[in-house]
């Protein structure tokens, strides 16, 4: 078993080794550079330690309380307005970076949430938060921001329309899968 | 603030271990199997963007977005976006120095947009999820989309 354990790591973890590899070559190569990546590293590994616990904790425990006929109900294919519209509010008050949104929708997957449902949310998530677009019109202006808003909108609604219609059944039915592959049964 | 997900978090675990001690706890496993399941690519990220983020200074970003740069500089501005996963409390005093040093609306706003829809780098865990198909597309159209974004927003600060 030892060696399959081996060869199972050195497989999941290639990117992270690969990384790894490209930073010591770094340090011979660029010193200063390698010691202002690692502080960046710190500086994001703070910011994972802010949200993916607990978003993960959220994730587990929504997977065992929440009933499938519920998630259906309101985010399923027959939901209409009122599941698109939860859709984009679970998105924009979400906080944390896109890839913190994956397992979530991976969840809402799971449960038969429609896919493009879970396409509206991964939008909202990745460009709609609130507590960014605070922060962006504190920053840029509110006409900066609110134009963003307003055309965010359309265009969540547009990309999740078009990745909707181009998949095939057998599709989405490898995503769905994949869904309960990764949030383990 | 920021502490605010684990304030619902921690109640919401209270809350569910109250009412069902062995459903809490099946809960908690699920929790870890699944960050279990992305844990490699996540170490890959932080390593790889505190690498690109050390490359790609404020002063680089600069050049490329500069003074004026219009149609290149606003493609400039997209692919630095997609490429680099900058949390956004970082992203946004950047891009309004940028602004203050000469850089354009439409650049800035080329920036911000592929900065949140489009990521490269989070790409392969994407695909871990949705597929290549899907990753594929969604990130070439919000690629798209955020060209869009960017003439409207230079257009509305140009009035």
């Amino acid at each position: 078993m030892g060696a399959w354990n081996v060869k199972g790591f050195l497989g999941r973890y290639r990117f992270f080794l690969a990384m790894g590899l490209l930073w010591v070559g770094l340090y011979f190569g660029k010193t200063d550079l390698a010691v202002s990546s690692l502080e960046v590293c710190w500086y994001s590994l703070k910011e994972m330690l802010i949200v993916i616990p607990p978003i993960f904790i959220l994730v587990g425990l929504f997977d065992v309380w929440v009933p499938k006929e519920k998630v259906v109900r309101f985010m399923g294919k027959g939901a209409g307005f009122r599941g698109v519209l939860l859709s984009f509010l679970t998105g924009a008050l979400a906080a944390g970076p896109l890839y913190g949104a994956f397992p979530v929708a991976a969840v809402f997957l799971k449960k038969n949430a429609s896919l493009s449902n879970v396409f509206i949310f991964l939008g909202a998530w990745s460009t709609m938060k609130i507590p960014m677009f605070l922060f962006e019109g504190q920053s840029l202006g509110w006409k900066f921001a609110l134009t963003r808003l307003c055309l965010n909108i359309p265009g969540i609604l547009l990309i999740a329309y078009v990745l909707t219609k181009m998949l095939e059944p057998d599709e989405e039915q490898w995503i769905r899968q994949q869904a309960d592959d990764l949030t383990l049964r | 603030m920021e502490y605010v997900f684990y304030g619902i978090a921690v109640s919401c675990l209270i809350l569910s271990w109250v009412k069902d001690r062995q459903k809490t706890l099946k809960g908690l496993r699920k929790a870890w199997k699944s960050l279990e399941a992305i844990l490699p690519q996540l170490l890959g990220i932080l390593l790889f963007t505190g690498i690109v983020i050390a490359w790609t200074n404020p002063e680089t970003i600069s050049r490329v977005i500069g003074v004026k740069s219009g149609w290149l500089g606003t493609v400039g501005a997209a692919v630095v976006g997609s490429l680099t996963l900058i949390p956004g409390f970082v992203a946004f005093p950047m891009a309004a120095m940028l602004l203050t040093n000469g850089a354009g609306y439409t650049q800035i706003a080329a920036f911000v947009s592929t900065l949140m829809m489009v990521g490269v780098v989070t790409f392969p865990m994407e695909r871990m999820y949705f597929g290549t198909k899907v990753a594929l597309v969604r990130n070439l159209l919000a690629f798209l989309f955020s060209f869009l974004v960017a003439g409207v927003i230079g257009w509305v600060h140009g009035m």
